[in-house]
């Protein structure tokens, strides 16, 4: 069984969001890169279907040469293979996105060179929500969006997905693409020696052509809108706020 | 004309699928021009006289029975041979798992650009829009510009306003052709929760538990104060991370969003990424030991103070109340 999961690098951004000066990106200049969180777990996935079923699993990146950093964290939790799509580091859009990735996991025949293709749901940093289907339908195989659940038996994906109040199970004949999310598993973590090892191993580089397609869509620029700064109204501290806090929910919220 | 997809419960469109109608009303009006609306299902017809309060003229209603069962190839397909049948400028879906899903499989097999996520759209000869990134703490402005514009509205972004008048809509069965392979994918099966109580993202009150609650054991406190108010128990990512809580209760970017009356935010620092999720609830109440915490800012009402003092006292003037 071989698996492919296609990553994102992105700005590490747990601290606050600062644009560009011509607002057209986040100013790394002070901020790490890493993976998607989604994206984190489609390499899990990937690497824990191989441990189960044998196979390998392949880690893929389009994006500028710096992404090759991602691919070797992905390396380092144990994929066997990477292969960065390298980019001038402009932004692509989805559809510029979904085809070279289609291209680069199509096999001699025409169909992909996978059994099982995993995607995170959407990108942490532009979540277009259509890469994975995009390349799922250039390459002909059936798609799953929102995965929270994946086992794979007699080459059938069972993939789950939470709806309110329960779980849809889908089952998809291999091969087939899913895009995963935060929660289907615990990203492992890599071990130094591991990552050491990954250092040293090879990453398959490719030029891929950025296509247009019908119509176009483009960025004109990025926003962080204001919040809304008004202090909390303090209505006490400690024990002591109870009272406050008991009149605030039954006379004004009136959910008691 | 500007098509909408509605998502019904039982012939009851959902609320999602109202907000995306008042975005569809929105573009129609930019553009004056009409608005249908695509439903799928048996019971799809029953939701007609809702949409007329929405504005939709012309219901297209596809009565395959074997959509009856969610598809998302199927539909989407389907979707794109209406689009081809009618010729919508704009194809508006809600901003769910499968609005997103759909729409993207008609800008796959038709080659058309999609906006996920739009939170304002101002429709001309090219569409000036505005969608969220990061979960909705940046925003995008885009501009797009195809045959068929694909939009889908983010969720609890517009509120599901009636249109000023309503309007009598018509019926039309719509006829997809779709061969079996369209069907590879559907829900085979549902598996019901066995967890109690309302889901997260329909609960009126919330209760959310940060890293500051310290423990799994100590989310019975959390627990108690969400039964006396008739809600849910939620967490921070990390509080999840931690093991405390399963993923399914993680509110934020990549969590659930909630849109309750109120939330209780409980050891929970504020991060942009947690705000994202809780942005839909009417009132935000924050306890935390730190007056400094962004969520002081953030929130609405504020203790300041130990959950683990704060939290128990509250439970027990609850009680007493009742
Ligand atoms: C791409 C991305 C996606 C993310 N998605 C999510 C997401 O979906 N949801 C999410 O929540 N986060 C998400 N995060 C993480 C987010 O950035 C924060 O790290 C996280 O929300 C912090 O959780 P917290 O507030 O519980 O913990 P902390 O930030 O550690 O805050 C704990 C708070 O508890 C207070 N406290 C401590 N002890 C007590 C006590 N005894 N009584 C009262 N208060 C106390 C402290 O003062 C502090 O304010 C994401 C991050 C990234 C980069």
């Amino acid at each position: 069984m071989d698996t492919l999961a296609c990553i994102k690098r992105v700005p590490d951004t747990g601290a606050k969001i600062t644009l560009t000066e011509d607002e057209q990106d986040i100013d790394t200049s002070n901020l790490g890169f890493t993976i998607s969180p989604h994206e984190e777990c489609a390499i899990e996935a990937a690497v824990q279907q191989v441990e189960d079923h044998g196979g390998t699993a392949t880690v893929l990146s389009l994006g500028p040469d710096d992404a090759a950093e991602q691919l070797r964290t992905g390396l380092a939790m144990t994929a066997d293979e990477a292969t960065l799509l390298e980019t001038d580091g402009e932004e692509w859009t989805p559809r510029a996105t979904a085809n070279a990735i289609a291209d680069a996991a199509r096999g001699d025949d025409g169909g992909p060179a996978y059994d099982l293709l995993l995607f995170g749901n959407e990108s942490a940093d532009a979540a277009n929500h259509q890469v994975g289907v995009r390349v799922a339908r250039a390459l002909d195989v059936p798609f799953l969006a929102g995965v929270t659940g994946l086992d794979v038996e007699d080459g059938t994906a069972i993939a789950r997905r939470e709806v309110g109040g329960g779980t849809e199970v889908y089952e998809l004949d291999l091969p087939a693409a899913v895009a995963v999310k935060e929660g289907i598993n615990e990203p492992r973590y890599a071990s130094m020696r591991a990552k050491m090892q990954a250092r040293k191993q090879e990453i398959r580089r490719q030029t891929p052509e950025r296509d247009g397609g019908r119509g176009t869509f483009e960025k004109v620029r990025l926003e962080a809108p204001e919040t809304d700064d008004a202090d909390a109204e303090v209505l006490g501290e400690g024990p002591e706020a109870v009272p406050d806090v008991v009149e605030l929910l039954r006379d004004d919220l009136e959910v008691v | 004309m500007i098509l909408g997809l509605v998502e019904h419960a039982g012939g009851e469109p959902t609320e999602e699928s109202l907000e995306a109608l008042t975005l569809a009303r929105e573009v129609a009006a930019d553009t004056d021009a009409s608005l249908d609306a695509v439903v799928f299902g048996v019971e799809g017809a029953a939701a007609t006289d809702r949409l007329g309060d929405h504005g939709v003229e012309t219901v297209h209603h596809v009565a395959d029975r074997r959509l009856d069962t969610y598809a998302p190839e199927a539909r989407g397909e389907a979707v794109a041979q209406l689009v081809d049948a009618v010729d919508p400028a704009a194809v508006v879906a809600p901003g769910t798992t499968r609005g997103n899903e759909v729409l993207a499989h008609v800008g796959a097999v038709r080659d058309l650009p999609m906006a996920a996520n739009c939170t304002d759209v101002d429709a001309g000869e090219e569409y000036e829009l505005a969608r969220q990134r990061w979960g909705g703490s940046l925003v995008e402005h885009a501009r797009l510009d195809a045959p068929t514009a694909l939009l889908t509205a983010a969720a609890h972004e517009f509120s599901p306003e009636p249109a000023a008048e309503r309007v009598e809509p018509s019926v039309r069965e719509f006829e997809p052709s779709l061969d079996d392979a369209a069907f590879r994918v559907g829900v085979d099966r549902v598996e019901e929760s066995d967890v109690e109580g309302v889901p997260l993202g329909e609960a009126r009150v919330v209760v959310g538990g940060g890293r500051g609650v310290g423990s799994a054991e100590d989310y019975d406190e959390l627990e108690d104060l969400a039964d006396l108010l008739g809600g849910t128990v939620g967490a921070s990512r990390a509080a999840v991370n931690e093991g405390w809580r399963p993923h399914d209760d993680q509110i934020g970017q990549t969590g659930t969003k909630i849109s309750p009356d109120l939330y209780v935010a409980c050891g929970i620092s504020g991060a942009v990424q947690h705000m994202v999720g809780c942005k839909g609830a009417d009132s935000v109440l924050a306890i935390n030991t730190d007056p400094e915490a962004a969520i002081m800012q953030k929130g609405d009402y504020a203790v300041v103070g130990d959950l683990h003092e704060v939290v128990p006292e509250l439970n027990e003037a609850l009680r007493s109340e009742a």
